[in-house]
């Protein structure tokens, strides 16, 4: 592999300087400025992350680079970004070309519609050789086999015309990568590309690209919402936020001593695996840390649990689930138990396919179990009969990843959470059951003006905290959280899951709390257990289980976590 | 109690359509042509079956502002009142297809499992069946019978709509909005009828919109081979077959129901992509 | 891929048998018979002509010894065309009718894929209003209007091509128009809203931060899947390309299948009615095996599926 295997070198070429940069979308409902007014340089062979929650504008800025945005909606109003002396916003379409894919390449979020399902992947990681004439088609097929070599995908060695839904996610976005650096460019755009990956593929791939941009001496824009992933590996962070940067400065430094109060808040409002706060500081806290009570201070009275003298609510035995495919069943459950005491918050950690969210459907009987028990207040549940099934269904509820798709997107809010009580006979009246309503959207921190609005008018954590007001509708002992944090951003996550430890408190709620994120499962359980291919790894108290993991998969799996999200004391 | 001005996604998706010209364009033709076939036959002075064997084959004029056929008979009201013809058999025969279409899908696609495989199995089985000639055949062999035609034309169009409404089905039934409320005890009716029907309706109504004009034009081939409406009673199918008879001779008499009746697809094909564009789940969320 | 096909042949036995069992029964309740006629025949005609083609016989035996005819093969003998097997006469109407449809598709594709991939990369241009419009129209304009249309344009007004009859490629040119429009205007309404669906795609965003050309980006990466909507209605098109040609062949004298068809069933000629329907089921169901093929070739994941 001569031509792979040159000697790290630093480029002339490859200076990035964007100024200014304004870009906007204009939609029916009116002008968004997404980007407003950035400034931002790259100088070659560092490594800059740029950090941000869902709309600071993060991802627009990237895409503007290549122009891959779609124009119309966009507009890049105003700005320069000069690459290596040409103004890559004034260049001829043709130009721009001949840029991308040889001296700037990119890699997106999503490895598994990223690639093209209907050409094989050797062809599409050789593409970017030919098109830019760097080798003849066999030749290039060669190198981009070499490099597919190189990331780990050993497969195409043998299977020369795999297609990509042959690969894992994990594989694919390996794949990617070779396809952005086989023509070995002067700069990597990196948009969030290890966010569709779970945590312990995610350390790999990162690996990897970290490896390979050192050696082909590749600098790299690496985007992401995730802080403490960036710090693995950027020399300097750029923290943008609604549109503008907020704060840039080398990793060390933003970490030790962050400025703007924005970024310190994003420090200080991740879940890490070692501290154990009553509450998460949130966004709210620093950017209006006046306004109403002193929120930094307060602090949840939150009886310490001795899980001991608890007794058992909820026990699962030897838990089957299989579901039928055209290969044969496939057991997503199999033979998992759990013990979950009253009060407590029990964790469910695994990574995609462990089967998590399979048992807690099965717990709730939304998914039918094969074999074992399901014992609850050591009765087993039987929903033959309506005034049990009735009774059941009134004491467990269920929270679910996505709030805008678990409301109906035809009911107001007030109709939502009026059916259950209606259902379930609860309040003497239709009056009784408003009063209960706008108490319980007070209790989860909306008010009555929102009674009559529909799920779409609401942001992800404001509907959120509906999914919760209306699982409190039948007044439930026991809730499963199923990844309920998962797709929100850090600042609106600590608000929810410090609703959620509050509600607990006040109501004496008991969770099973399921996530991929063992910080997080961390941050709010007394227990966790700890699932891989559907069985049971590990349970035990989760301070133990994290200082000291009996199974391999759970060592790997906190290994996986980037050191900056293992402690809240981070320092490099 | 302060509540605040709300939209829910009906007015959303109103103000959406209000916004394409096209689609209201069509929507005004509509109304006229409709309005037009419901009263024309009342206010023209010549019923439509009225012969007048002194005035056959006259133009467009004062008297007839359509002109006449072969038989003297007043075009405009023939026009309106075939339009009254197709336009129902248009609605009714899409009404029939959905009847049976939606309950059909929402049941097997709520059901799922093995039944919903065999009632799939048997719509596939259907599918395989040469439909207009079954029609044609069933028009034929058991004469022209209006209420027939409906059924027959009904029978046709459901499996699209079956079709269309259970892949609906199954995926709102996976989303976590049934989740929530199977978890919250509902019953599986009120999950039915109160939660995926509303939900469906989006589909169903821009189905419904591009099924109107199919069976129109279904109606029209059946007219013209000579097995929709009986003479002297007219529709837009059966006119354009007499106007394309004598089309040297008059080519008003191909014009007119010619016009009214492309209008009407025209019409139904647009509002029917304007809805689409407006109803779009995708457009309304964030 | 052999197990697929093989499975699909089996399914389609008990959909032609209840397909058969239908139009049996359909046609045997149904008013009338092959022999009633305007013109009285002798009584005693009838009853032997109804002898001789076992109509006397009771009903389910009727039914039991047609299907044992046709698992040889054997369609029967036409009641109304004497000495002309339903076989025979399908193999001489249905070639006109296979040459139209082909033709017609042909016309259908060439202009309607071209024209929708146009209209999709220049969406909300007047490449994309004026195609889109006119296919709009071609949707709106039922075959019999468009017949006689251009015939009185192309026949009686430029004289350039017969108006009537199926006897040289010149005949070909008006009714495979005429049929092919129509279903170019679907077809550019699917190839542009396929298109428009794919071009969306993060795969071609993925491309083009390749490098690689508009024309590149188009041909190799968005062609494929913007064009399986159109593969998966070339089945239903098909089938109503020669299944619908009935039309057609009235406003034109063609002497198809259709034509022979709707003879047929108003004639009462039961055994010609169920061997016509039979084979145009027949080959829909090839039509769709023929479709779930291409589409498998062109898709490699719904090729692993098989």
């Amino acid at each position: 592999m001569p031509s792979i295997q040159n000697p790290p070198k630093i480029r002339e070429m490859g200076n990035l300087d964007i100024q200014n940069l304004k870009v906007s979308f204009h939609t029916r409902e009116g002008i968004i400025h997404a980007v407003d007014g950035v400034d931002l340089s790259i100088k070659p062979g560092e490594i800059i992350g740029l950090v941000g929650e869902s709309g600071s504008g993060k991802s627009v800025t990237c895409n503007s680079i290549l122009q891959l945005l779609p124009t119309p909606p966009a507009r890049i109003e105003a700005g320069k970004i000069d690459w290596s002396g040409k103004d890559l916003l004034n260049q001829h379409d043709k130009k721009i070309r001949g840029i991308r894919g040889k001296e700037i390449s990119m890699i997106f979020q999503d490895p598994m519609s990223c690639l093209n399902p209907y050409l094989s992947v050797l062809d599409q990681v050789a593409e970017p050789l030919v098109i830019h004439g760097m080798a003849s088609p066999k030749d290039a097929r060669k190198q981009a086999c070499e490099m597919l070599v190189r990331v780990g995908v050993q497969r195409v060695v043998e299977h020369p015309h795999a297609y990509p839904h042959e690969f894992s996610g994990g594989m694919r976005q390996r794949a990617m990568i070779a396809m952005a650096l086989v023509t070995k460019p002067s700069l990597l755009l990196a948009d969030e590309p290890t966010t569709a990956l779970d945590v312990t593929v995610q350390a790999k791939v990162l690996n990897i690209l970290k490896e390979l941009c050192t050696d082909l001496g590749v600098s790299v824009l690496f985007v992401s919402h995730d802080l403490g992933l960036v710090a693995e590996l950027a020399d300097r962070v750029v923290v943008m936020y609604r549109g503008k940067v907020v704060e840039q400065n080398d990793t060390r430094s933003i970490f030790s001593n962050p400025q703007h109060s924005y970024v310190k808040a994003l420090i200080a409002c991740r879940p890490t695996l070692e501290s154990t706060p009553v509450r998460l500081l949130t966004v709210d806290d620093f950017m209006n840390p006046k306004s109403g009570k002193d929120q930094v201070l307060e602090k949840l009275a939150l009886p310490s649990l001795n899980l001991d003298t608890q007794e058992t609510l909820l026990e699962v035995q030897d838990l089957v689930v299989e579901f039928p495919t055209e290969d044969g069943p496939v057991r997503a459950v199999d033979g998992a138990s759990l013990v979950i005491r009253r009060g407590s918050t029990h964790g469910l950690v695994g990574e995609s396919g462990s089967g998590k969210t399979t048992l807690g459907r099965s717990i709730l009987h939304l998914t039918k179990a094969n074999s074992g028990k399901i014992l609850y207040q050591g009765n087993v549940i039987s929903l033959e009969n309506i005034q049990d099934r009735t009774k059941f269904r009134k004491s467990m509820q269920i929270i679910f990843q996505d709030p805008y798709a678990s409301l109906n997107p035809r009911m107001t809010v007030e109709q939502a959470l009026l059916e259950p009580m209606k259902v379930h006979g609860l309040g003497k009246s239709r009056k009784d059951r408003i009063d209960h309503v706008v108490k319980l959207l007070e209790e989860v921190g909306l008010g009555e003006k929102y009674l009559n609005r529909y799920p779409h008018e609401f942001s992800g954590g404001q509907r959120q905290r509906i999914c919760v007001a209306r699982a409190l509708t039948t007044e439930p002992e026991f809730i499963v959280c199923d990844e309920c944090v998962s797709a929100m951003d850090v600042s609106v996550q600590a608000q929810v899951l410090n609703l959620l430890r509050s509600l607990q408190a006040s109501r004496n709620l008991t969770y099973l709390f399921i996530s991929h994120d063992l910080s997080v499962v961390k941050f709010m359980s007394d227990e966790i257990s700890v699932m891989q291919n559907g069985k049971m790894v590990e349970n035990g108290l989760a301070e133990d289980l994290y200082r000291d993991p009996k199974s391999s998969y759970t060592r790997k799996l906190i290994d996986s976590i980037p050191l900056a999200n293992r402690s809240s004391n981070f320092r490099l | 109690m302060s509540v605040e001005k709300s939209s829910s996604l009906g007015r959303d998706a109103w103000l959406r359509l209000r916004a394409n010209r096209m689609a209201m364009i069509s929507l005004f033709i509509l109304i006229g042509i409709t309005i037009l076939s419901f009263i024309g036959p009342s206010i023209s002075p010549y019923a439509y079956d009225q012969q007048n064997l002194d005035r056959v084959f006259e133009g467009p004029g004062k008297d007839h502002i359509f002109g006449t056929d072969n038989l003297g008979r007043d075009l405009f009201a023939r026009t309106t009142y075939g339009g009254r013809i197709s336009l129902a058999v248009g609605l009714l025969a899409t009404l029939v297809s959905l009847v049976i279409g939606v309950s059909y899908g929402m049941f097997s696609g709520y059901t799922g499992g093995r039944v919903d495989a065999w009632m799939m199995r048997a719509v596939d089985v259907l599918y395989a069946l040469p439909f207009t000639i079954f029609v044609i055949l069933l028009m034929v062999m058991f004469g022209r019978n209006f209420l027939l035609l409906f059924l027959a034309i009904g029978a046709v169009e459901w499996l699209t709509m079956a079709r269309i409404t259970r892949a609906q089905t199954m995926n709102l039934k996976r989303s976590e909005f049934v989740e929530a409320a199977r978890a919250l005890g509902y019953s599986h009716g009120r999950i039915l009828f109160r939660h995926l029907l509303p939900n469906l309706i989006g589909p169903i109504i821009i189905y419904a919109t591009l099924t109107v004009p199919a069976v129109m034009l279904l109606e029209a081939v059946l007219s013209f081979l000579g097995l929709g409406v009986q003479a002297p009673m007219s529709s837009w199918g059966s006119l354009i077959k007499e106007g394309a008879e004598k089309m040297d001779a008059a080519p008003w008499l191909l014009f007119f129901p010619g016009m009214f009746f492309c209008l009407s697809l025209f019409a139904l094909n647009f509002l029917g992509d304007g809805l689409r564009d407006a109803l779009d789940p995708k457009s309304s969320k964030d | 891929m052999k197990k697929f096909v093989l499975s699909r042949v089996v399914q389609a036995v008990p959909t032609l048998w209840v397909i058969a069992t239908l139009t049996f029964f359909m046609t045997r309740y149904a008013p009338g018979g092959p022999f009633d006629t305007e013109k009285a025949i002798p009584q005693e005609i009838k009853v032997k002509l109804e002898s001789h083609f076992g109509l006397d016989r009771p009903l389910f035996d009727q039914y039991l010894l047609y299907l044992k005819n046709l698992l040889r093969g054997d369609l029967g003998p036409s009641f109304k065309y004497p000495g002309w097997e339903v076989s025979e006469l399908i193999a001489t109407a249905f070639p006109v009718s296979l040459t139209l449809g082909v033709l017609s598709l042909g016309i259908a594709l060439l202009i309607g894929i071209p024209a929708g991939i146009i209209a999709a990369l220049r969406k909300n241009t007047w490449l994309d209003y004026l195609p889109m419009s006119l296919s709009m129209a071609g949707i709106c304009l039922p075959t019999f209007v468009l017949g006689p249309l251009l015939i009185y344009i192309f026949s009686t007004q430029l004289g350039l091509f017969p108006p009537l009859g199926w006897y040289g490629p010149a005949d070909w040119v008006l009714p495979s128009f005429t049929l092919g429009l129509f279903y170019a205007a679907y077809v550019a309404r699917l190839t542009r809203a396929g298109m428009l669906e794919t071009l969306q795609q993060d795969y071609v965003r993925t491309a083009r931060a390749k490098g690689a050309s508009p024309w590149r980006v188009v041909t190799r990466h968005a062609l494929r899947g913007g064009l399986l909507p159109v593969v998966t209605y070339l089945g239903p098109a098909f089938a109503g390309l020669i299944s619908g040609s009935f039309i057609i062949e009235s406003i034109f004298f063609i002497p198809g299948l259709g034509k022979f068809f709707v003879t047929a069933a108003f004639n009462r000629d039961y055994t010609m009615v169920l061997g016509t329907v039979l084979f145009y089921a027949a080959l829909i169901i090839l039509l769709n095996l023929l479709v779930d093929l291409l589409q498998a070739w062109l898709d490699p994941k719904a090729r692993q599926a098989q």
